[in-house]
């Protein structure tokens, strides 16, 4: 089923052209990983979809983007937000408690019942690995976790909405094996529930997790296909290129 | 040959000294206000009326006068300061518009207190006809330091970063809801801090009350916001230059009075600001 529809869009900033052309399906409850070189649009991409580039100023697009077979641009961008959830490429913690960070977005959106809310703060930190660790804490401040930790608190702080799609924006760029390791488990069980879109630099990790892969370059989409053949035989040699490290 | 180490060896005891020179002259003023005014400082020079053709008796009615001042030009400065801070750093798309009201507010800034004190006169005394009075002299006060705390404001909203709003947004939160739950908090500090100066500047200046609202002498306590006032910084130039034979000691006294009102206010507001930044997280 195809949950995300990206057809025809070009996207500027100014004079910039961001992105050209992209069309995409994206099946729910899979990973799609997205590769490329810096600059190549891929986070561009990403944050198309939550419209998170509408804050950007000089920002045009042509195209179509459908979230359920809805144009996202008449979804109450709230809403829209509140369907795809994103994690930054670095951890960003807001100036609160642990428990306040992921009981944020659900207080937002209305949620006041304290029991339900503990609840929803304990899921969404198990989901993401972090409940052991921080579960006599919660009411220190977030800043005090490890880049790792903190980096799982997001995690939970956006699973914490109960979104369909989370974006994952190079969210391992900054963490240690062991705690990239740990994102990633997270991310192979949550795509039971979530459809996850994975913006990475890491090549292997794109083919560690994901199911199908899309190599953009100079804001074009190059190919998409399932990770073994871009990783075994791609169709277009610029990505045999790139996942060689011949470039980028 | 030049030697780098000596120069920066000269570089910085320049600085150090014109460091040096501004503590220096604070020391300067605050000994010579505390010297010369400290004697007059009692129960009866701060609880009584001016007496004598006031130069004997107190200044209570003077500091009460100040007080009110001081509140009013807050009480309207601050709400609309703020408001318009939050606008314009939240709200306003950077278009020409914006442009010109930011360099409105900064020129603003610069305008000499006595046009605002003629500008009080104009408007405030004379068209809305609230006369000589304490509401006319706080409202005047008010535009006074209303560029200077929209300016703080301003600055303290934007160095929230900009990831922590991102972040809000992308969690589905609306903007209102972000500016209230994540931007105000971690502004307050520095939204204080302007306050702060702006509390300062209105306890101190003279020109603006001079026509709108300051009372040459008035032995009674103003009854409602529509009397005239004595005020502390009007006084003190009164029995400075307009009265004959004042005691040094009472002219003295009076500053030292307005100084440590001016330095109270300052510390209350350090402390509130110092307790929130204890609090900040990050």
């Amino acid at each position: 089923m195809v949950i995300l529809a990206v057809d025809k869009l070009d996207i500027w900033f100014g004079s910039l052209h961001a992105l050209k052309q992209v069309t995409i399906e994206i099946y729910a409850h899979e990973i799609l990983s997205v590769i490329g070189p810096s600059n190549s649009g891929k986070t561009t991409f990403l944050r198309m979809l939550n419209r998170l580039n509408d804050l950007q100023p000089g920002l045009t697009m042509s195209g179509t983007v459908r979230l359920e077979n809805e144009d996202i641009r008449t979804i109450d961008v709230e809403l829209l937000r509140k369907k795809v959830g994103m994690v930054f490429a670095l951890p960003l913690p807001l100036p609160l408690s642990i428990y306040d960070n992921v009981a944020y977005g659900p207080r937002m959106h209305g949620l006041r019942d304290k029991k339900k809310l503990a609840e929803r703060v304990e899921t969404a930190l198990r989901q993401a690995y972090l409940w052991e660790e921080v579960k006599d804490r919660l009411h220190e401040t977030a800043f005090k976790l490890s880049g790792g930790q903190q980096q799982r608190l997001c995690m939970a702080r956006t699973l914490a909405v109960e979104p369909e799609v989370i974006l994952f924006d190079e969210p391992c760029s900054g963490l240690d094996p062991i705690s990239t390791a740990k994102i990633e488990d997270a991310m192979l069980k949550l795509k039971q529930k979530y459809t996850i879109i994975l913006v990475t630099n890491n090549v292997k990790q794109a083919a560690r997790v994901g199911e199908r892969t899309a190599f953009f370059l100079d804001g074009e989409l190059i190919e998409i296909d399932k990770t073994e053949k871009i990783f075994t035989a791609p169709k277009d040699h610029r990505t045999d290129d790139y996942i060689r490290g011949k470039f980028g | 040959m030049r030697n780098p180490y000596r120069a920066q060896k000269i570089a910085f005891s320049l600085l150090f000294l014109a460091t040096l020179v501004i503590v220096v002259l604070v020391g300067f003023v605050v000994v010579i206000i505390v010297e010369k005014g400290l004697p007059a400082i009692n129960w009866q020079f701060v609880s009584d009326i001016p007496r004598q053709g006031m130069r004997a008796g107190g200044i209570f009615p003077a500091i009460v006068g100040t007080l009110y001042l001081v509140a009013g030009a807050i009480i309207f400065a601050l709400p609309i300061g703020l408001c318009a801070a939050i606008y314009l750093c939240e709200y306003a798309k950077d278009n020409v518009l914006t442009r010109l009201i930011k360099l409105a507010i900064i020129n603003l800034a610069g305008v000499p207190s006595v046009v605002y004190g003629l500008f009080g006169l104009a408007l405030f005394v004379v068209f809305f006809k609230f006369g000589a009075s304490i509401l006319s002299g706080s409202l005047t006060l008010g535009i006074m330091i209303l560029p200077l705390i929209i300016t703080a404001s301003r600055e303290a909203l934007e160095s929230v970063p900009q990831s922590f709003r991102e972040v809000s947004l992308s969690l589905g939160a609306s903007k209102w809801q972000t500016i209230q739950h994540i931007v105000l908090p971690n502004a307050i500090p520095g939204i204080l801090t302007g306050t702060i100066l702006g509390v300062g500047r209105a306890a101190g200046e003279t020109a603006p009350i001079l026509f709108t609202v300051a009372a040459f002498y008035l032995p009674q306590l103003p009854g409602s916001i529509f009397d005239q006032a004595m005020a502390l910084p009007y006084h003190l130039y009164v029995i400075s230059t307009q009265v004959p034979n004042v005691d040094e000691k009472i002219r003295y006294g009076t500053a030292f009075v307005l100084l440590a009102l001016v330095l109270f206010m300052n510390m209350v507001a350090i402390i509130i600001r110092y307790k929130f930044r204890m609090k900040k997280k990050w």
